[in-house]
């Protein structure tokens, strides 16, 4: 399904990415985990095209989407719940669900999965003509996942949807992850919550400063001495 | 001050003041999306007036064509700006897009200059904005009755797009994070041409009744009209659309009211609309309705 290799990322001087490689296969969920400044958000933000990559490749079901714009890539099955919620303050709850499906023209499906989205998480449906910007932290993060979802999309990133979650919305979050998942989508996570990120995930990898350093099945890296000690806090 | 002049003057400042609240749309809306003041503003403004003038001279097309000819053409070079010369400087510094727009100013006031000369040319209004109308004891002329209908009718239609289409959605987005609209699979390129576009069509629909109110057209014509219109915008709160309106009928009634309460101060009367834009800067550069500003990243 996506396949990076050797990727580097600059901002400015700073080198940011110094040789990723990953793949993640049709239908499994990936997860990356790494301390802060890592490189993850920036991994991420490479492959959607929000950041230009300066050397390596992004192919994304067999096509090379390494130049392309994130409108494109977005139009392509790929969608991004981003670092932050980034849900837009000033659209209402509905709007910013539409928003996500802004490239469909299907109204009926779009109507559809509204209303599976909002039963995902019932609290959106309670605040749909509220605007983005009043609702919660936790809602927030809703809003973005759902919005992500609105899409349909092929690929699913997620970049830490469930911080600042209380642990019962979080289990709402994770619940409908693997919903969606079980649906055929392919997801691509992010996690503070290393545990809860490989206990979910077929595969894993952890990233260092710019550079993956270990990779593996999910159960494989929860057993890993380096991982335990450092990501788990064990 | 009779009834009869205060009617007069009233109607005036409102007509005047829905001019000033068409322009200053397209510099909020602009500067909503972009951040950027687009010092040609005020020429794509004049630009409208002399596209119509042309064509209802020089093409003889009916006058009601020829306006909404113009206002289209406006449109189209409100994108053509946009495209060559603000998207190269997109991701630059945005003092590089500010010192671009001042260089599109000149050009398009030079550009009037050496084809058109500096020399006025009188331009034909509609009977109708000719005639004039009885409103109890005043006689008004039929500019400043029409000129607020039309005006708040194509505000109407703006909000109408603004707040009830997904181009108008989109554009909200654009205007609170880019990127994260990019992420929602929206060409941002295509939302602020659009941007571009509805704020030029405007600009040259407030140029076109301009030139039906002062019926004398000339390539500089746009300077005050457009600082009045942005010290609107500014009063309003930069980036807001109704801010914009509110703050374009204010500027136009106060000019207006305040030569007409004191005579005396007649020659005062761009010095006052300048006055307070320097005082909205300095005490609360936000306006009245603006939020407060966030840097954009
Ligand atoms: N816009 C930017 N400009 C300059 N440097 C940046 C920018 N964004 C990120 N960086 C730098 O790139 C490196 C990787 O950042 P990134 O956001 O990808 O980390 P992360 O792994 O997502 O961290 P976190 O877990 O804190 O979210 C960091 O050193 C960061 O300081
Ligand atoms: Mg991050």
């Amino acid at each position: 399904m996506l396949k990076v290799r050797d990727l580097h990322v600059y901002y400015g001087g700073i080198h940011a990415l110094k040789g990723i490689s990953l793949d993640v296969p049709e239908g499994e969920i990936a997860t990356l985990i790494g301390a802060n400044g890592a490189g993850k958000t920036t991994t991420l933000r490479a492959i959607t095209g929000l950041v230009k990559a300066r050397r390596g490749s992004i192919e994304l079901e067999g096509r090379d989407i390494t130049h392309w714009p994130a409108h494109e890539v977005v139009r392509n099955g790929v969608a991004m719940a981003p670092e932050g919620r980034k849900i837009f303050r000033n659209l209402t709850v509905m709007e910013n669900l539409l928003m996500g499906a802004y490239p469909r023209k299907d109204t009926a499906g779009i109507k559809k999965d509204l209303d599976w989205v909002t039963s995902l998480f019932p609290r959106l449906k309670e605040r749909f003509s509220q605007k983005g910007g009043t609702l919660s932290g936790g809602e927030q993060q809703m809003l973005a996942v759902g919005r992500a979802l609105m899409s349909k999309p092929r690929l699913l990133c997620l970049d830490e949807p469930s911080l600042g979650l209380a642990p019962v919305l979080m289990a709402e979050v994770y619940r409908g992850l693997a919903k969606i998942h079980n649906e055929g989508c392919t997801i691509l996570l992010i996690e503070q919550n290393a545990r809860a990120a490989l206990k979910l995930a077929n595969y894993g990898y952890v990233m260092e400063t710019g550079v993956i350093v270990l990779e593996g099945k999910g159960s494989d890296l929860l057993e890993n001495e380096d991982v335990r000690k450092a990501y788990l806090g064990e | 001050m009779s009834l009869e002049t205060f009617i007069q003057q009233l109607a005036n400042g409102v007509s005047l003041g829905s001019l000033y609240a068409l322009i200053a749309i397209g510099y909020t809306m602009v500067y909503g999306i972009l951040r950027l003041i687009n010092f040609a503003h005020s020429d794509i403004f004049m630009v409208g007036a002399y596209f119509a003038f042309f064509l209802i001279t020089v093409f003889h097309l009916p006058w009601l064509l020829s306006a909404v000819l113009a206002i289209a053409l406006t449109a189209c070079v409100g994108m053509a700006i946009d495209r060559i010369a603000y998207r190269p400087v997109r991701n630059a510094p945005r003092i590089s897009a500010l010192i671009t727009a001042v260089g599109v100013s000149f050009f398009l006031e030079n550009l009037g200059l050496v084809t058109v000369g500096a020399r006025p040319k009188p331009f034909e209004r509609p009977e109708l904005m000719a005639r004039v109308v009885r409103i109890g004891p005043a006689a008004i002329s039929g500019v400043s009755i029409w000129v607020p209908i039309l005006s708040v009718g194509l505000v109407a239609i703006l909000l109408y797009v603004v707040y009830r289409t997904r181009l108008g959605m989109a554009m909200r987005s654009v205007a609170t994070d880019i990127d994260t609209t990019r992420l929602m699979g929206v060409n941002v390129d295509t939302v602020i041409s659009y941007t571009f576009a509805i704020g030029s069509a405007l600009a040259a629909a407030g140029g076109i009744m301009w030139a039906c109110k002062y019926p004398q057209i000339n390539p500089l014509m746009g300077i005050y009209p457009g600082w009045k219109a942005f010290t609107a915008a500014v009063i309003g709160g930069i980036g807001n659309i109704t801010g914009a309106m509110i703050g374009g009928f204010l500027i136009g009634l106060i000019e207006i009211m305040a030569v007409a309460v004191f005579p005396a101060l007649s020659g005062y009367r761009d010095g006052i609309i300048f006055g307070l834009l320097l005082v909205f800067l300095l005490v609360r550069p936000t306006g009245i309705l603006g939020e407060t500003l966030k840097e954009k990243v």
